[in-house]
């Protein structure tokens, strides 16, 4: 017995190495950028153009394209998602073409981000003629998103006791009544969730901005959906590795801004989730 | 005839939520189809087999080669570096989360692990550039920290969060009764964990390993950052590599339209594509035969 005892604490210490060996690390980052980046944020790094081959300056340009690139996207994006969910949860009966589109979200969600860039490419970029724009990036980024979108909000829909669905129903109401009265309403911090995480990850994405939208410079600001737009994710991109002799404040302060809208995007969410779930 | 307009109204509305129902296998078949519409073009200058298994990739050359098994080799080396690392130490994290740790600790752990999950890859691969290659470069006496090696480590970290949550959703999803009868048989915490727990929860785990794996495979920005970019058969995990993802994303851009070159990146898109949905496929087997349980 004495023997199992020493061999579950050692076990456990085997674990709990492996747990630290995977927590550190994080920490170690998050608190890098952080104390690295924080000296080169000011009003005039967030808030002006690049200057001397971006070497100075700000960031402006590139911050601007990402929240285009993120309005737009989600915009597009967090309709078809959260209808496809209520299809899903509402709708779908447990048949063939319900698996098909379970496994077609699977694979969606798990294509490589250039591969979502190349299609992009193709289909907006070239067919449609979009031409290298906003658009054609704010598509590409929606449909890759689309996965977390259905799967919070299906999540959040099915979290909905069916009583309140029963109710309704004998109430007289249709089904969409039931949805749109009785189920969406309660579902509606939990597709939140969804709709806010798909904000931070699109904002971080950069494979699939490549050859749809990411300039690598531009002196003005893009005024419509069809310019090309600067990326907070390609900008790190291209100072880190494309430009030789940027200060490395420089650098820490465009990742710490990328990292930390991302960040505040997941904490929010986290909140959220945990207050709905106390509620219940 | 004011209820035909509800009636209308309905009818126009779940119309369109079974669209949107049907939207992601429609942008499935679509990307399928508009990589093959550029990518199928390589085959007028390669033969399949010479594409998928030539040994030279200089697609700027003339006459262009166009094999890309150094770079299958590439993604494979570094994949399974990143899977060697990641696997184990995933796996042992979910078990420490799931079932060891206290209750409060339970909270900041999965909280750190989303915040892993959270970070973009490419302030991964910035970091990987600044801090982790010139550290790997110096202990390791290496004339260069841009190596595959490089590449797997970042990969693993990339791949821990899928790995850990997805586990650990499967450790948590093992009746109870299973721990509870080995607990009333006399059996240990330790021994309840490794000889009954983990046998309920291996499916799970399993497509933990596959949907990480596939996360490795397509990852993109860091991995360009930190490999060193050689498209040459790799030797050792000590070597510049060059996977396929990288490939697409940093020669697309220098490629002319219309060239054996644009094709040929296309193609290898293709080759991405099969790969991930393989990958995903047989993961949801294994996810749907541990719920069936």
């Amino acid at each position: 017995m004495n023997n199992e005892r020493r061999r579950q604490s050692l076990g456990f210490g085997v674990l709990l190495f492996a747990t630290i060996l995977v927590i550190i690390p994080v920490l170690a980052i998050v608190i890098l950028i952080l104390t690295k980046g924080w000296g080169a944020l000011s009003w005039q790094f967030l808030f002006t153009m690049p200057k001397e081959g971006m070497r100075a300056g700000g960031i402006l340009p590139a911050i601007v394209g990402t929240v285009y690139l993120v309005f737009v996207s989600i915009l597009f994006a967090l309709p078809i998602g959260v209808m496809a969910a209520i299809y899903l949860s509402e709708y779908a009966k447990d048949n063939a073409l319900t698996r098909t589109i379970n496994l077609a979200i699977i694979n969606l969600a798990g294509v490589s981000s250039v591969v979502f860039g190349l299609f992009g490419l193709s289909l907006f970029v070239i067919f449609l003629k979009f031409g290298v724009s906003i658009i054609s990036g704010a598509l590409t980024l929606g449909i890759m998103t689309l996965p977390v979108i259905i799967t919070t909000t299906r999540e959040a829909l099915r979290s909905v006791p069916r009583s309140y669905r029963e109710v309704s129903f004998s109430l007289g109401a249709s089904r969409w009544q039931t949805v749109r009265h009785a189920v969406l309403p309660h579902a509606l911090p939990g597709i939140l969730t969804g709709a806010i995480l798909s904000i931070g990850r699109v904002a971080g994405e950069t494979a699939p901005i490549l050859f749809t939208v990411a300039a690598f410079y531009l002196p003005n600001l893009p005024t419509g959906l069809s310019d090309q737009a600067m990326a907070l994710p390609y900008h790190l991109y291209i100072i880190t590795t494309q430009i030789p002799g940027i200060p490395e404040t420089y650098r820490y302060g465009t990742a710490l801004v990328l990292i930390g809208f991302v960040l505040i995007m997941n904490i929010t969410a986290t909140v959220i989730r945990s207050k709905t779930r106390k509620k219940k | 005839m004011k209820l035909s307009a509800r009636r209308i109204r309905e009818f126009v509305i779940e119309k369109l939520i079974f669209l949107s129902g049907i939207a992601s296998i429609v942008f499935v078949a679509l990307i399928f189809i508009f990589l093959l519409r550029e990518g199928i073009s390589v085959l007028k200058t390669t033969s399949l087999g010479s594409f998928l298994g030539g040994k030279f990739w200089y697609p700027i050359s003339s006459p262009a080669k166009l094999g890309i098994l150094p770079l299958i080799l590439g993604s494979l080396l570094v994949t399974a570096g990143a899977v060697l690392i990641a696997v184990p130490l995933g796996i042992a994290a979910a078990f420490y989360i799931a079932e060891v740790a206290p209750k409060r600790w339970r909270t900041i752990l999965k909280s750190c692990v989303e915040v892993l999950s959270a970070i973009p890859s490419v302030v991964l691969g910035f970091l990987g550039i600044t801090v982790l290659v010139p550290f790997l470069k110096n202990v390791l006496h290496l004339p260069t920290g841009l190596t595959a090696f490089s590449g797997s480590l970042m990969l693993a970290f990339m791949a821990l969060p899928t790995i850990i949550t997805i586990s650990e959703d499967a450790i948590n999803a093992v009746p109870r009764e299973y721990k509870d009868g080995a607990l009333a048989l006399g059996a240990t915490h330790w021994q309840t964990l490794y000889r009954v727990i983990i046998h309920g929860a291996l499916p799970g785990i399993i497509a933990a390993a596959m949907l990480g794996i596939g996360r490795v495979f397509g990852e993109t920005m860091a991995v360009m950052m930190v490999t060193g970019n050689a498209a040459v058969i790799p030797h050792s995990l000590f070597e510049p590599v060059r996977t396929l993802t990288a490939t697409i994303a940093a020669e697309m851009g220098e490629a002319a339209k219309g060239s054996s070159h644009y094709f040929a990146l296309f193609a290898v898109g293709i080759v991405l594509f099969i790969i991930s949905f393989a990958i995903n496929l047989t993961a949801d087997l294994f996810l749907n035969r541990g719920r069936k349980r």
